[in-house]
């Protein structure tokens, strides 16, 4: 299978560093934010920022894929 | 009406709508084997939408997330966290699944595991493992479901009774209309779920404090520790949360029924598109989070930290709203129910049973067989949700904690070409054993880490080592690789 392009790899890394493996820094009550503890409204906004992140691969991945097929499609016609 | 009669005669009419959704589903379609199972690859973005919705949000998110926030406190936040990574995840590999599993016309994980591994006995031991680990799933969903119908009429019917209805009708859809069925009924289900979970969310706060603000600001102010982790335990910090939020998310998709959905999309990119909305979806379970939060506080000292939302949705708001709540509630087990259910009779039939036992089956006896085990499974999960309740939650910790040991072999299977089948074999066996060790001897968390992602790190290695240390025979994934048309050797 087709391996994923490092782009699309290091936007995936951010929601996993945001939301998991930087909770130390984050899982506090202060300041809070629109009534909301530290903990919880950051992790609502990584909700709202994971799907762009996602939308962000999707644009970068489709636009590589079509152009792969443009490409593939011309090297069969030189075979 | 009394107060009673009213929840019971909403939750009646909303569980009897959903069914028959589900049953007027499949009627204008010929159910053949592949109709049954993936909807004959044909579900588009909403669709798919609303069944992998329908399938995530289950009674566990509706009882067990605000329990959670009640009983354990910051803990809970795992589950804010792990859905949006578990489609960062399916995003690469939902797609390269489904461009195979129409290359080899899959339906089911194990289908998944033959055609990559070349081996029906690996295919089939997927079957058991995923078999064994969706009936205390599909437990689970009964008793939730039980509980809440019973809360919700105010005892008007009592849970044993809620269960044998729900099973019969769910069974009964499942068997006229498959798959359909599930994304359907999902339609209704997710509808009442949003509304039912905002609504209480932003109302029980406002009625006893003022808003969810000033809710959060009493919380803070008298119990501070409940609010980050550990919260009200001993051994659930942020090691825990790291380990159970990379578990959680690598496992959401590697649950059969999960898997299995992946195949109905009518294409790749819709799977794509999917993951992008899929973690808003997440934002709604926020607000029954500030339920439980708000119920310790307004209902101190329940024992059991589950009945916490029922208990302050029924001390807050008139009858009717508690009958909204409770039929939700209901097809919020009854959706994922139908689909588990559907899921292990289609592994039992085609994965195990014609492979090993009956190799001249066709599709349609395969398909026969299967909608016999629907009632059979339906009967056997109801006797356990019936008679054995006891250790429910150690039962779904085992579950996810045992599908994810599938991630190795399904993600090397895709990316890695050295992988060989004995590898995998091992690797699983190794985190299957590991895991049910762990936690049914009461050792999770381990050192501050959950236990099966310890186990499904161990599967890694395993998988790894075994599959470079140990000769590779021939036929394996190159075909594969070079049938896909990519980076073929």
């Amino acid at each position: 299978m087709r391996r994923p392009s490092l782009g699309a790899i290091f936007l995936a890394l951010i929601p996993f560093f945001a939301m998991c493996f930087s909770v130390s820094a984050w899982d506090r009550i202060y300041p809070m934010i629109f009534g909301l503890p530290f903990n919880i409204f950051w992790l609502l906004s990584w909700i709202v920022l994971t799907s762009i992140c996602i939308g962000a691969m999707y644009r970068l991945e489709t636009s590589r894929t079509s152009k792969d097929s443009v490409r593939r499609h011309r090297e069969n016609e030189l075979e | 009406m009394s107060p009673n009669a009213i929840a019971l005669s909403i939750i009646f009419t909303i569980v009897v709508l959903g069914s028959a959704i589900g049953f007027y589903a499949g009627t204008r379609h010929k159910m053949s084997l592949e109709q049954w199972t993936v909807g004959g690859r044909g579900f588009g973005p909403l669709f798919m939408w609303l069944l992998m919705a329908g399938e995530i949000y289950t009674t566990f998110a509706f009882l067990g997330a605000s329990g959670w926030a009640y009983s354990r406190g910051g803990p809970a936040l795992y589950i804010l966290a792990y859905l949006g990574l578990a489609n960062v995840v399916a995003f690469f590999i939902q797609p390269p699944i489904w461009e195979l599993g129409r290359e080899h016309g899959m339906q089911t994980q194990p289908d998944f595991f033959l055609a990559q591994y070349r081996n029906k006995y690996l295919a089939a031991f997927v079957s058991v493992v995923g078999v064994a680990f969706i009936i205390p799933y599909l437990q689970l969903q009964l008793t939730g479901l039980g509980i809440i119908v019973e809360v919700a009429s105010f005892g008007g019917i009592g849970r044993t009774r809620a269960m044998m209805i729900a099973v019969s009708l769910l069974a009964g859809f499942v068997f006229v209309s498959g798959i359909r069925a599930v994304a359907w009924v999902s339609v209704l289900k997710d509808f009442l779920m949003l509304i039912a979970a905002i609504s209480i969310g932003i109302y029980v706060p406002h009625v006893y404090f003022g808003g969810i603000g000033p809710m959060f600001a009493t919380l803070a102010r008298e119990k501070p520790d409940h609010l980050v982790m550990p919260g009200a335990t001993k051994n659930l910090g942020h090691a825990w949360y790291m380990s159970t939020v990379l578990l959680t998310a690598l496992g959401a998709y590697m649950w059969p029924h999960s898997f299995g959905s992946s195949f109905t999309a009518r294409s790749a990119d819709t799977l794509r598109r999917n993951t992008v909305v899929m973690p808003l979806y997440n934002l709604s379970l926020a607000f029954i989070l500030f339920t439980g939060f708000a119920a310790v506080l307004v209902v101190p000292g329940l024992m059991n930290g589950d009945l916490s939302m029922l208990t302050i949705v029924r001390k807050t708001f008139p009858a009717w709203m508690l009958g909204v709540v409770g039929g939700a509630g209901a097809l919020t087990a009854m959706v994922p129910a139908a689909v588990l259910i559907l899921t292990a009779s289609t592994l039992f039939s085609k994965n195990l049973w014609r492979p090993i036992f009956a190799r001249t089956m066709t599709d349609d006896q395969v398909a026969k067989l299967a909608r016999i085990m629907v009632v059979a499974l339906s009967l056997i999960s109801l006797y356990l949700a019936i008679y054995s309740s006891t250790t429910l939650v150690s039962l779904l910790l085992l579950g996810y904690a045992g599908v994810t040991q599938f991630f190795p072999g399904v993600v090397l299977g895709l990316f890695w070409k050295r992988v060989t089948m004995v590898g995998v074999l091992t690797g699983m066996i190794v985190g299957v054993a590991c895991t049910a060790f762990l936690i049914l001897s009461n050792r999770d968390p381990i050192g501050g880490l959950n236990a099966g992602f310890l186990s499904l790190c161990f599967n890694f290695a395993v998988t790894v080592l075994v599959s470079i240390l140990a000769p590779v025979k021939a036929a394996k994934l190159a075909e594969n690789f070079s049938a896909s048309g990519s980076d073929a050797p």
